[in-house]
């Protein structure tokens, strides 16, 4: 009898919720958890024109994120009644079907994607979705967890599986150790700027190497939060003591006799040694440095160090003319100090960067320093939670003495379907994931950068190189 | 869903890569229950200026593209955001196609859903129909979904490849939930098995 072929993270979650394969080639995968927001309205809708009911409610975990306020916790101080609407449509959906909803009040709510992890509901091995292109996220417990459309909501609604093509996978091993002032959100920045924005499309991506053994869980999940950024279906690290040492204890991990059951089951889930990748891509971790972007696609990063490139220098025509047409967009000049880049908007905040180690070292920058003239600093916490704990670790106070806004957990400006805009031609230092052409409104001019960087940016009122900061204590 | 077969129409070309979800539908009107009216909405912030007049540079405010029914475009089309919303404002336009090399993963499976056909085809293929489309109406291409050839006018046919069960589906007019609910059974089974075996699992 021959050993069992080797197989990856992905294959073995994969093949452990395959319910049915078609001739096809598409193979009908089972759901563990389905994770909804207040954008989930119109999925809701079409299973009630259908007639269907939510199959499994207690596998359904809901909480607004994208139109709630940041301002205040009071419903009825949403003045647009549309937003209002999304978010009171959530309600009655998951009353309607017996959905746990961590409700605007309620001590659990928060970024979905803040949520999952928190709570313990994303655990290593399951099967992952949310209408939500960052539900990428969850892999960084071990998980498969993937973006769906809202059509495929209402189907995983109504059947708790989803039709998927099995997807290819990619390695991509980061080994090193990174340096002072690189985080997680650098280390994302710059794999995405050696890939491209369509590296990874049609592949899962597994996580590897030294540098991201050696992240946190917070770090993992700030990583695989982006690997949309590159294309890809999902992004995961395999589970160890790090992930174990995080999930212990969360209200929805298992305890006791369940605990040790599966954490037996968790640690077979790494990828076998010997287990084939269809693509492998390797980064140095020592080179990473403090990255930001500067034009209107993720793969727009460079290490603060850097000048602007010169799209008259570009040979490709058509990539030059993108170029030109970024530069325009965001009204910088060819070939400056990206650290003579001036901002007026800081956002601190998001399913990428809004957990409490990411305002811990936003908040070590801000400590004793004042944000500069002119520039309108937000402190946007993932969850209520978050917020709870910076409280008590006294982050608030260090943000509102040196003149952040502290506001309450949300989406907030990272899209803006709050109504929490830039104004145009503003520019911004944000901790989010995009910086497409007006995703933080119309005209608005987006950097991505570290929540650390960011910070940096708001005490210096231009991008700022913060190892520079950190060296002055 | 409205069921694709063959059409012939006006292309718009959009000769670049990485078109994102953002682009074809800013989130501030993502705020309806309804999945109607997001054609108004698409490509808002180039195609209107901010005032709310019309943007005259943008092609979908030139004759003939604004009754385009086909979308020619490059790399990575639909990036970013999982939105429905991006091929509901599509087709609530008049856009029932969109060819490029290829597609990012969640809208390309969100275009199925909804009877919008995205079509992949090589990037050379791709510039001779931007060519095409900059003639303007009387530079019409055919895509024929039974077929999977797209025809330029001069009448070359290219051949683009689609998943069967999906262009099934597409033909008719159907959507999968149906389909899938004739494997209850199967489901019941698994759901069983991983209660027998993780029973804590849904008990939190």
């Amino acid at each position: 009898m021959s050993e069992p072929a080797p197989r990856t993270l992905f294959e073995k979650i994969w093949d452990s919720h395959r319910v049915l394969d078609r001739e096809d080639g598409q193979t009908l995968l089972y759901v563990d958890r389905h994770l909804v927001h207040d954008g989930s309205a119109p999925a809701f809708e079409l299973l009630r024109q259908r007639g269907i009911a939510p199959r499994a409610p207690d596998r359904i975990f809901a909480t607004p994120d994208h139109y709630v306020p940041t301002d205040t916790r009071d419903r009825a101080a949403i003045t647009d009644d549309r937003h209002r609407g999304m978010v009171d449509a959530l309600e009655a959906n998951t009353a309607a079907a017996g959905i746990r909803m961590f409700g605007l009040r309620d001590a659990n709510q928060g970024i979905v994607h803040v949520v999952g992890p928190e709570t313990g509901l994303s655990q290593p091995g399951m099967l992952i979705v949310c209408g939500d292109s960052h539900t990428s996220t969850h892999g960084a417990m071990g998980a498969l967890a993937f973006g769906i459309g809202s059509t495929e909501v209402a189907h995983v609604l109504g059947s708790q599986t989803l039709w998927q093509r099995r997807p290819k996978t990619l390695r991509i091993k980061v080994d090193g150790t990174l340096g002072l002032g690189v985080t997680a959100k650098d280390v994302i920045l710059a794999i995405i700027a050696q890939i491209g924005a369509a590296g990874a499309t049609g592949h899962v991506i597994e996580y590897a190497g030294s540098a991201i053994r050696g992240l946190s869980m917070e770090g993992r999940l700030t990583l695989c939060n982006m690997s949309i950024e590159a294309g890809g279906r999902a992004g995961m690290v395999a589970p160890d003591e790090t992930t174990y040492a995080y999930l212990a204890g969360r209200p929805y991990a298992p305890s006791g006799h369940d605990w040790d059951r599966e954490l037996a089951r968790w640690q077979r889930l790494p990828s076998d040694p010997g287990a084939v990748f269809d693509r492998e891509v390797s980064v140095d971790g020592d080179a990473i440095a403090p990255m930001v972007t500067w034009g209107n696609s993720p793969e727009d990063a460079l290490p603060i160090t850097a000048h602007l490139p010169d799209p008259a220098a570009e040979p490709d025509s058509e990539r030059r003319a993108a170029m030109e047409d970024a530069f325009a967009y965001m009204g910088l000049t060819p070939g400056a100090a990206l650290e003579s880049v001036t901002v007026d908007r800081v956002f601190i905040g998001s399913c990428t960067n809004g957990r409490i180690e990411d305002l811990r070292a936003a908040a070590e920058v801000a400590r004793g320093r004042r944000v500069a003239e002119g520039v309108v600093a937000w402190v946007v916490p993932g969850s209520a939670p978050v917020r709870k704990q910076a409280i008590e670790e006294g982050l608030d106070r260090i943000f509102v003495e040196a003149g952040f806004a502290w506001r309450e957990a949300g989406c907030s400006m990272c899209l803006g379907t709050n109504g929490e805009i830039a104004a145009p031609g503003e520019r911004v230092a944000s901790t989010s994931n995009r910086n497409f052409r007006g995703r933080q409104g119309p005209g608005a001019r987006t950097h991505l950068m570290s929540p650390a960087m960011a910070a940096a940016a708001a005490v210096t009122g231009h991008l700022a190189d913060v190892r520079a900061l950190m060296a002055e204590g | 869903m409205r069921a694709f077969t063959t059409l012939t129409g006006v292309a718009a070309p959009m000769p670049a890569a990485n078109i994102d979800t953002d682009k074809i539908i800013p989130a501030r009107f993502l705020k309806s229950i309804s999945r109607a009216g997001f054609g108004k909405h698409l490509f808002a912030n180039a195609r209107f200026n901010e005032d709310g007049s019309e943007n005259p540079d943008f092609v979908l405010n030139q004759e003939p593209y604004r009754k385009a029914e086909i979308l020619i475009a490059y790399e990575n089309f639909g990036c970013g955001s999982s939105r429905e919303h991006a091929p509901w404002a599509l087709l609530d336009f008049g856009i029932r196609c969109v060819i490029a090399p290829d597609f990012a993963d969640i809208f390309n499976n969100n275009c199925f859903k909804n009877g919008v056909l995205p079509v992949r085809l090589p990037r050379e293929v791709c510039e001779q129909l931007i060519e095409d489309a900059k003639l303007g109406g009387n530079a019409r291409i055919t895509v024929d979904l039974e077929r999977q050839v797209v025809i330029r006018p001069n009448g070359e046919e290219h051949h683009f490849p689609v998943d069967a069960l999906r262009k099934h589906l597409m033909l008719n007019g159907l959507d999968d939930i149906g389909q899938t609910l004739q494997h209850a059974a199967q489901i019941d089974d698994y759901e069983a098995k991983q209660k027998a075996s993780q029973p804590w699992l849904v008990q939190a």
